[in-house]
């Protein structure tokens, strides 16, 4: 395959940025996204030019570490797919492809296509756990999970961290990654205790970063690699209005 | 000089007896001493959130964005925990028993009871946590039967479960980080080992953003920086994965213990082409109920789905009928390759074998498969375009987990006192090779359970010693020494980049000191890694720059896997009989079977540094077996 790309170089975080043009030959259909882009690196150290720094890790599509804007959606056209998982069948010889760093005031560019996602760790600090300390733990079928809770709970415990949640919503909400935390813990007896002061800490947090206002237009649980369902922002909302109502 | 510390008395008393005589530190002196925690995955985040709730100061190092990016992630199978659940005759010395014999009785009796022993513990912390595990419908958890065992003591979170555990241990060390017990830094990779008096007392570390070269000091250094499988460029591993930091504390004068056994996995995708930059792990989980086969006819063209039954192959069960499919992982992994280099393989690159699900799916209808096994079942259609509900599954071995690694006593300290070693990092517990789901668990265990007690044994006599200077000269020229070893790979400037040579090296590893290995093939390995490190530093390209540059972090990487790579074939060569993971050509029985010599090689090697281009020194550690008697590993 012939691909044609436009990517998007910023030396810096401070440095100006533009899109840059470079052509692709013999791009095989079982590469991966991020391979063709390794294609490209090779390429441009042969011709002198610095090579494009992306963030990615384990390419299986668990660990959360890469994330692009590929022609305007993150982590490019599939449904719940990383861009480790994205392959270059999906497009077509001859295509022209935009690359770009996710976007969001929270997410600084830190060079190329690598941004700073820092602030989902913040909000994990503020509450996101259950306050256990190792070595304490009563036996484990004490706590008795029916398999349903389990299972709902682990549909947002699922959540990787990715990001493009925040990079594909018009108002850079961190919504749908905060409330799938909440949720996780909300629904397990483990986490019941805390639940109050956890929502209202993190959703400070998720406010005090820079995210925006989730205004329910439900592109997050779209472009989402896990299939994190919006109904977790339902149950955020839920935990927070009924944690203010019985705040002390 | 190898003192493993193991203590007296019954296997079963061993662990409490020493926890019962460790020293201890108090509380209030706790906030005296910091500690230097080198990655973050199930081991690093583990120990340093353990250590953060004690009260000791820590700071935690990892390179990735952020600590929940490290590759414990990625394991999908399942975690060991001998809770005896399914009352089907699971205790604690069946466990170690499992664990002792699966590594071909290559590792001490001492450190693989405690680790079956910690094992129930783990799953009680767990789910303390939060960790959401699999459960029966009464509410109480489930578990399954894993390669290599025949009763269930596999826990596991969908397929999922490395992921959930790291969450648990990654939020445990968000609150610490929130309580200002650990300081994190993201984004920043060890560079060097500060050893001052004998002693381990801070790193070298590059911020990875800016590039600064920065000095850390600690009363004592904890590596738990995962395996260096990656060292075969085509592995199932993160791409960041790497032997750097035990490399440079192993040029320190930390041993090396074991370094060529490298588990090879049974079930990975095959190779499809060039510019292919990593193998996909499929969880073993599926053997439960994928069978394996290939074509009883070479270089069958037909599709799967078109060979009729009795023209396939299904070696496992033919040559193992006891574990069948659920054999170990090395007996699964040569039995493939030998299929395939019989001319039975299958696929484009005739290097992979079948997994079939029909029957399963027949028998317990496609919903139930797709409960057990659903996102391994997208995640294959992703990679492959192929619907494994309809047509079988190709999987190949790929380099997966190093059973090699530092050497460390019972205490988890390395050679250099104050310097540990935890999880895939150190070489203890899994002998010559790791069954399925005990490596997330050998994770989590040292960093929860062990580590907290041992750690505290030498800090006990370090309260009165102050932080180390970090203007003492030993800072001062492991700092000038990285500085020179960058500096040196930016101004090589030839016209290969790093990926080149560590591909070229994944090759040599791969042919000659991978599944199957003969003394004249590793002496041709030695003498090509040598022309290939010779060739690196005449042709290495590195883009110039001191920021972010990831090309640099791969050059230092590859620069550390030219000499381990090395080590490797040493180590494998010196071993003159086929154990676990090592697969010597000369020392097979006449149907094939590894051929394991204990008279003469019922040891540790652990390996010292001499310098660049001498050759490493070999210590012996004996392994004595008082509590089992070897026997030959079979499973058919």
């Amino acid at each position: 395959m012939h691909i044609r790309l436009k990517v998007w170089r910023q030396e810096t975080q401070d440095a100006a940025g533009k899109m840059e043009s470079y052509e692709l030959n013999n791009v095989s259909d079982d590469m991966s996204f991020l391979e063709m882009l390794d294609m490209l690196n090779e390429q441009l150290m042969k011709q002198g030019i610095r090579p494009v720094e992306f963030d990615h890790d384990c390419r299986e599509g668990i660990c959360g570490q890469c994330g692009i804007m590929i022609n305007g959606r993150p982590h490019g056209p599939l449904k719940n797919t990383t861009t480790c998982q994205l392959h270059m069948r999906t497009f077509r010889d001859g295509d022209e492809i935009y690359v770009e760093p996710f976007r969001a005031t929270a997410f600084p560019v830190k060079c190329d296509l690598k941004v700073d996602r820092s602030p989902f760790d913040r909000i994990i600090q503020s509450g996101g756990f259950i306050s256990t300390n190792t070595g304490q733990a009563p036996e484990a079928n004490t706590t008795r999970i029916s398999s349903p809770l389990v299972e709902s709970a682990f549909d947002a415990a699922a959540c990787i961290g990715c990001g493009a949640c925040v990079a594909v919503c018009k108002n850079s909400s961190a919504a749908l990654f905060t409330s799938a935390k909440i949720t996780h813990m909300a629904l397990l007896p483990q986490g019941k205790e805390e639940a109050q002061a956890r929502v209202l800490n993190m959703v400070k947090q998720m406010d005090e970063e820079g995210f925006g206002h989730c205004s329910n237009t439900e592109a997050c649980e779209a472009e989402c690699p896990q299939e994190i369902s919006v109904l977790h922002i339902a149950r955020m909302n839920w935990e927070f209005n009924k944690a203010h109502a019985l705040k002390k | 000089m190898l003192e493993s510390k193991i203590p007296d008395g019954p296997l079963e008393d061993k662990w409490s007896n020493y926890k019962a005589h460790a020293k201890l530190v108090n509380p209030a002196n706790r906030k005296k001493l910091e500690i230097i925690v080198v990655g973050t995955g199930l081991a690093g985040s583990s120990i340093a959130a353990s250590l953060g709730e004690m009260g000791y100061k820590v700071k935690s190092f990892c390179f990735q964005d952020t600590p929940r990016r490290a590759h414990s992630v990625a394991a999908q199978g399942g975690v060991n925990a001998c809770k005896n659940y399914k009352n089907d005759g699971d205790s604690v010395f069946r466990m170690f028993y499992d664990t002792i014999k699966g590594g071909d009785f290559r590792a001490r009796e001492g450190n693989v009871y405690r680790l079956a022993e910690c094992s129930t513990s783990l799953i009680d912390q767990a789910v303390a946590q939060g960790v959401p595990f699999g459960r029966e419908y009464g509410g109480y958890l489930n578990n399954r039967s894993f390669g290599g065992v025949q009763v269930s003591r596999t826990f596991y979170a969908r397929g999922q479960t490395g992921q959930q555990l790291l969450l648990g241990a990654y939020q445990a060390l968000m609150r610490q980080v929130a309580a200002g017990t650990v300081q994190l830094f993201a984004r920043h990779e060890m560079q060097d080992l500060v050893v001052i008096d004998g002693k381990a007392k801070g790193v070298i570390i590059r911020n990875m953003d800016t590039g600064a070269i920065e000095r850390h000091a600690g009363h004592a250094v904890i590596l738990a920086t995962g395996g260096f499988g990656k060292i075969y460029f085509l592995s199932t591993l993160a791409m960041g994965c790497n032997g750097s930091a035990i490399w440079r504390a192993h040029k320190k004068g930390a041993l090396i213990a074991n370094p060529s056994w490298t588990q090879i996995h049974p079930t990975s995708l095959p190779q499809s082409g060039e510019y292919q930059s990593k193998l996909t792990l499929m969880s073993e989980s599926l053997r439960n109920d994928g069978r394996i086969w290939v074509p009883k006819q070479k270089d069958d063209q037909r599709p799967p789905n078109q060979i009729p039954e009795e023209e396939r192959d299904y070696y496992l069960e033919r040559r193992y009928p006891a574990f069948g499919n659920l054999s170990p992982r090395d007996i699964a992994s040569r039995a493939a390759k030998e299929r395939i280099d019989a001319g039975y393989g299958i696929g484009p690159l005739k290097n992979a074998v079948y997994l079939d699900f029909s029957k399963a799916i027949r028998e317990q209808g496609e919903n139930a498969i797709r409960k057990k096994y659903g996102n391994l079942f997208r995640m294959y259609q992703k990679i492959t375009n192929v619907n494994a509900y309809t047509e079988p599954m190709r999987i190949s071995p790929a380099a997966h987990f190093s059973m090699g690694g530092l050497w460390v006593d019972y205490e988890l300290m390395t050679t250099i006192p104050g310097l540990y070693a935890l999880g895939e990092a150190n070489f203890a517990d899994h002998g010559a090779n790791r069954l399925g789901a005990n490596s997330l668990l050998q994770a989590c265990v040292d960093g929860y359970f062990i580590t907290p007690y041992t750690i505290a044994n030498y800090l006990a006599d370090e309260i009165r010693t102050p932080l180390a200077d970090l203007n003492h000269p030993a800072f001062a020229e492991a700092e000038d020494n990285v500085k020179e070893q960058l500096r040196l790979l930016l101004a090589i400037q030839g016209k290969q980049p790093a990926d080149f040579f560590h591909r070229a090296l994944g090759k040599i590893l791969y042919d000659k000191c991978g599944l199957s290995r003969s003394a004249a093939g590793l002496e041709e390995a030695i003498t090509a890694i040598k022309d290939l490190r010779k060739d690196f530093y005449k042709d290495l390209y590195v883009p110039q720059g001191l920021g972010v540059n990831a090309e640099l972090e791969k050059a230092g990487r590859v620069a550390d896997y030219l000499e381990l790579g090395e080590l490797m074939c040493y180590d494998a060569l010196t071993r003159n009989e086929s154990c676990g993971a090592h697969f010597r050509e000369e020392y097979q029985t006449p149907d094939g079977e590894a051929l394991r010599v204990d008279k003469d090689f019922s040891f540790i090697s652990a390996w010292e540094w001499q310098g660049a281009d001498k050759p490493p020194l070999l210590h012996k550690e004996p392994l004595h077996f008082e509590f089992v008697t070897p026997t030959v590993r079979s499973y058919k």
